[in-house]
């Protein structure tokens, strides 16, 4: 009886949870990463990079503003400590992502955490966490299927800056640079309503702006970012406890 | 080439390894309930510094047309709760208010 009811269960995620519906799920984020990934493309080319090392930057790095930095200060020929150093902080907020996402994935063997971690970005995480609000474990296929989506339209995307880009004028014409913060303000909104703590969530993500504005005026945005996310977690935390 | 590889594994270490130990760990309540708040934490402070921070300054002036094309794709996002519904929205409103400005 029991044999049954995990095969029975395993059907139902299979069905809702499969490869391809991670692929589905990945498709409102990729008109901001293509955007985005062709700025990198162009930006990384502008800085004398080719083509072989602008696929290798997307497809070893895959980070986008890491990748922004990087072109920018290999253009401005500093030290390549100096840049790693950089890169390093740039992408450690990466260590609260994973950080946040780790108790959905308790099921899955180390290898499997690996590539999902390894694919892990700021969209991914965005869609995962919000998909996640209605159980308790994430499959380790929707994830790969959402990753693997994200990651082939980054590269490409990427590419694709570099071989076009001196051709394409300007595609901020088209409001395509509104993609990325339309798609956090998506995100967002949708994180808030499925966890239906309104009071505490909204405290949480305004203080969190505040921060944010306030700290560029004294660290670098990377850093105000991981900043704000600490602190106004931390208020989240202590006002669920009070309430 | 040697700086694609080492920005490359200081990108890949901070993305697998708290994926990693924290799935195996039988973390605290209070540590879980602290990382229930980091994907709102983290989201705001992304959007907070993509509408109005300018190369890590405050800018209102420069974001106008961008802050003014998040109010419908705000309602669009509360209304429709659809992620690529509010993107398109938010991309052709920033589209017509450049048209007409």
């Amino acid at each position: 009886m029991s044999e049954l009811s995990t095969d029975l269960n395993k059907n139902v995620m299979e069905k809702g949870d499969s490869f391809w519906q991670g692929v589905k799920d990945c498709i409102p984020t990729l008109l901001g990463y293509l955007s985005i990934g062709f700025a990198a493309g162009v930006v990384e080319k502008t800085a004398g990079l080719s083509m072989i090392e602008i696929a290798l930057m997307s497809l070893l790095l895959y980070a986008g503003s890491g990748q922004f930095i990087a072109a920018g200060m290999i253009a401005a020929s500093h030290p390549v400590s100096a840049i790693i150093v950089t890169i390093f902080f740039i992408n450690s907020r990466h260590l609260l992502l994973s950080a946040a996402i780790a108790p959905y994935f308790r099921k899955n063997t180390t290898s499997k955490n690996l590539i999902t971690g390894a694919l892990l970005t700021d969209e991914t995480f965005g869609v995962a966490i919000t998909h996640a609000q209605s159980k308790k474990q994430l499959d380790y296929k929707w994830m790969l299927g959402l990753n693997i989506a994200a990651y082939l339209n980054w590269v490409l995307a990427t590419i694709a800056g570099g071989i076009f880009g001196q051709w394409i004028p300007d595609p901020e014409r088209f409001g395509l640079d509104f993609a990325l913060p339309a798609m956090f303000i998506g995100l967002l909104v949708l994180q808030i309503l499925s966890q239906k703590k309104y009071f505490t969530d909204i405290i949480v993500a305004v203080s969190s702006g505040i921060i944010v504005v306030a700290a560029s005026f004294f660290v670098s945005g990377s850093a105000g970012v991981i900043l704000a996310t600490i602190l106004s977690a931390t208020i989240g935390l202590v006002i669920s406890k009070w309430r | 080439m040697s700086v694609i590889i080492g920005s490359a594994i200081v990108t890949f270490i901070p993305r697998v390894l708290p994926l990693i130990v924290l799935s195996k760990l039988e973390i605290p309540e209070w540590g879980i309930n602290w990382l229930k708040h980091v994907p709102v934490a983290v989201m705001a402070a992304l959007l907070a510094s993509e509408l109005l921070l300018l190369d890590n300054k405050v800018s209102f002036q420069e974001n106008t047309l961008n802050l003014l094309s998040a109010i419908p794709t705000l309602l669009v996002a509360i209304y429709t709760r659809s992620l690529l519904g509010t993107v398109l929205v938010g991309v052709m409103t920033l589209m017509i208010l450049r048209f007409l400005l």
